[in-house]
């Protein structure tokens, strides 16, 4: 099998090597996503099978980098278990992505909350400003062991320093975002003898939201983060326990294998997310509401 | 000063302004906006306010749309002090603020939702301004897929949406090129004769404002002052062949003298 497994890879790797180079020097202008979609995944493969070669090649020992077979085995293992299995991945991944689903909503949420509810009342938002910025410096992961302590090895510890995590981005954006609407936008309101509600409603808020977007993007990458870095610290169940307890076998494909679900987590997490901007956003230029986002 | 002007012409004062002064900040910092400037605006009627920047035009008009408060004087709109904004008023800001995320349709239709009124009528009046603007077929477009004319355009018909009976315009071709603005002019003309609506428009283009006005104030800056006001004689509807007219010719020098004999004092 392993022999199958080389003999494929290799005979991959040489055929699209030149591939790549002539599909992005011209093509790029003309079809964008077609030709950079298939050169990145042309490139995973790539970069998978020389990971695959080097490692038998070299003679790695499989704790240290595990070959790529390696992980897709434990990765198959992982998820050929029950939905409560203790040891499989659909047990510890439902921990999880519990845990980034409520820390994500109720840490933005709140942040979102405070950030409307502060840029409505400019003498409390300039009161608060040296503290949102310095509590912002903080690197909130550092508090994790505390929080930990406080609230126990249960779900709660996790869905608070996330929720920690997600708050302040949301927070500075959505203000920063109330900040910048156009004291046009709201002349136009008054001229119309809006009430201050309508005005929020019909001009404030969706001016905001691009900047909100780009807060909330922010972090649904900081929930998977803050979810993992939790675990680690002290937890009974999750995907962060898993690759400690893995690691403590030596099972360094295995941890890999959980890697690769807790990066499945994020990227579908970031997608949803983009997928409801769009549809918030539908009225910005495509290149436009990138761009707001990645500022 | 000729500011008690009037045309025997029959028709009601619709705006009153007597004794009308505005000062920004505090104490000796501040600066005085609008200094004892006193007209009337009669029903029906288009006037037109020309001066250099900084001559108070558009505290004036902010103050006439009731988007800023005043220090002494009285504003009349109606036989009524102006406190606030009032719904029987539309503006037209210098750019066209329509909002990007509502088709062209639903920025018309703003007026109606923010004052409460039947939506099935003012979706009719709405599209029938539209048609009026001539912006038939763009109904369902996002403001950012029409030229800054046609935006313009737009952001007249939004103000007349409710039926105000003075329409305040605050530089509103002011973005646009020559061609375009030749064109606007045309159009606020019919649009104005159509619509029987009293209008004040201010602008910083002496062509524009003798062009459009039935009288132009003519107001100069620091502090900002009501210099004069001209009767501008020439038959409606107005094509652009009138400014070779001689009056119009006239009237133009006689506003632009007073530009230079104001700078004088600089």
């Amino acid at each position: 099998m392993t022999t199958a497994m080389l003999a494929k890879t290799d005979s991959v790797a040489p055929s699209e090597a030149p591939a790549p180079s002539p599909a992005g020097a011209g093509r790029r202008r003309t079809h964008p996503l077609a030709s950079t979609r298939v050169q990145s995944i042309l490139l995973l493969a790539a970069l998978l099978g020389s990971w695959e070669a080097a490692v038998r090649l070299f003679k790695v020992p499989k704790h240290l980098v595990p070959p790529v077979s390696d992980i897709l085995v434990a990765l198959w293992r992982g998820l050929a278990t029950g939905p409560l299995a203790k040891d499989g991945f659909w047990y510890h991944g439902g921990v999880t992505v519990a845990e980034i689903l409520l820390g994500f909503v109720i840490g933005s949420g709140i942040g979102l909350a405070i950030g409307i509810v502060v840029s409505q009342m400019p003498k409390v938002e300039a009161l608060l400003e040296p503290y949102v910025a310095a509590l912002q410096s903080v690197p909130k992961v550092a508090v994790a062991p505390i929080i930990v302590v406080w609230l126990g090895f249960g779900i709660g510890s996790k869905v608070m320093i996330i929720c920690l995590l997600t708050f302040f981005p949301v927070l500075v954006t959505s203000i920063a975002g109330f900040k910048a609407v156009d004291p046009d936008r709201i002349d136009l309101l008054r001229s119309l003898s809006a009430t201050p509600w309508q005005i929020f409603r019909k001009a404030k808020f969706p001016s905001a939201l691009p900047y909100i977007f780009a807060g909330l993007n922010m972090a649904a990458a900081f929930s998977v983060v803050g979810a993992v870095v939790g675990e680690f610290v002290g937890a009974q169940a999750g995907l962060g326990v898993l690759i400690l307890q893995m690691e403590a076998q030596a099972d360094t494909g295995g941890s890999f294998a959980v890697c690769v679900v807790l990066s499945v987590i994020g990227i579908v997490l970031t997608g949803l997310l983009r997928s409801i901007q769009r549809r918030v956003l539908h009225w910005m230029p495509a290149d436009a509401s990138q761009r707001t986002v990645n500022v | 000063m000729s500011t008690n002007h009037e045309r025997a012409s029959g028709r009601p004062d619709y705006i009153r302004i007597e004794g009308l002064s505005k000062h920004f900040g505090d104490g000796g910092e501040g600066v005085l906006a609008l200094k004892d400037v006193d007209c009337r605006i009669e029903q029906g009627s288009f006037v037109t306010i020309v001066g250099p920047s900084g001559c108070g035009k558009s505290t004036l008009l902010r103050i006439l749309a009731g988007l800023l408060d005043y220090d002494i004087g009285r504003v009349l709109l109606d036989g009524q002090p102006i406190r606030g904004t009032r719904r029987d008023v539309g503006v037209v800001f210098q750019s066209s603020i329509l909002l990007p995320w509502r088709t062209i349709l639903e920025n018309v239709m703003l007026p109606a939702e923010v004052l409460g009124l039947p939506v099935k009528q003012a979706r009719e009046r709405a599209m029938q301004l539209l048609h009026m603007v001539r912006l038939d077929g763009f109904e369902h477009k996002l403001p950012r897929q029409l030229s800054g004319g046609m935006q313009q355009r737009a952001s007249i018909a939004r103000a007349l949406l409710h039926d105000p009976k003075i329409l305040l315009m605050d530089e509103p071709f002011g973005a646009l090129d020559a061609m375009t603005r030749e064109r606007m002019n045309l159009e606020l003309q019919r649009i104005w004769m159509e619509s029987g609506k009293t209008v004040v428009l201010i602008t910083h283009s002496i062509p524009e404002a003798v062009f459009l006005g039935d009288r132009v104030f003519v107001m100069s800056p620091r502090p900002g002052t009501l210099e004069r006001v001209l009767s501008i004689d020439l038959p409606r509807p107005r094509s652009m062949a009138v400014m070779s007219d001689p009056a119009f010719a006239a009237a133009s020098a006689s506003i632009r003298e007073r530009f230079s004999h104001a700078a004088s004092f600089d």
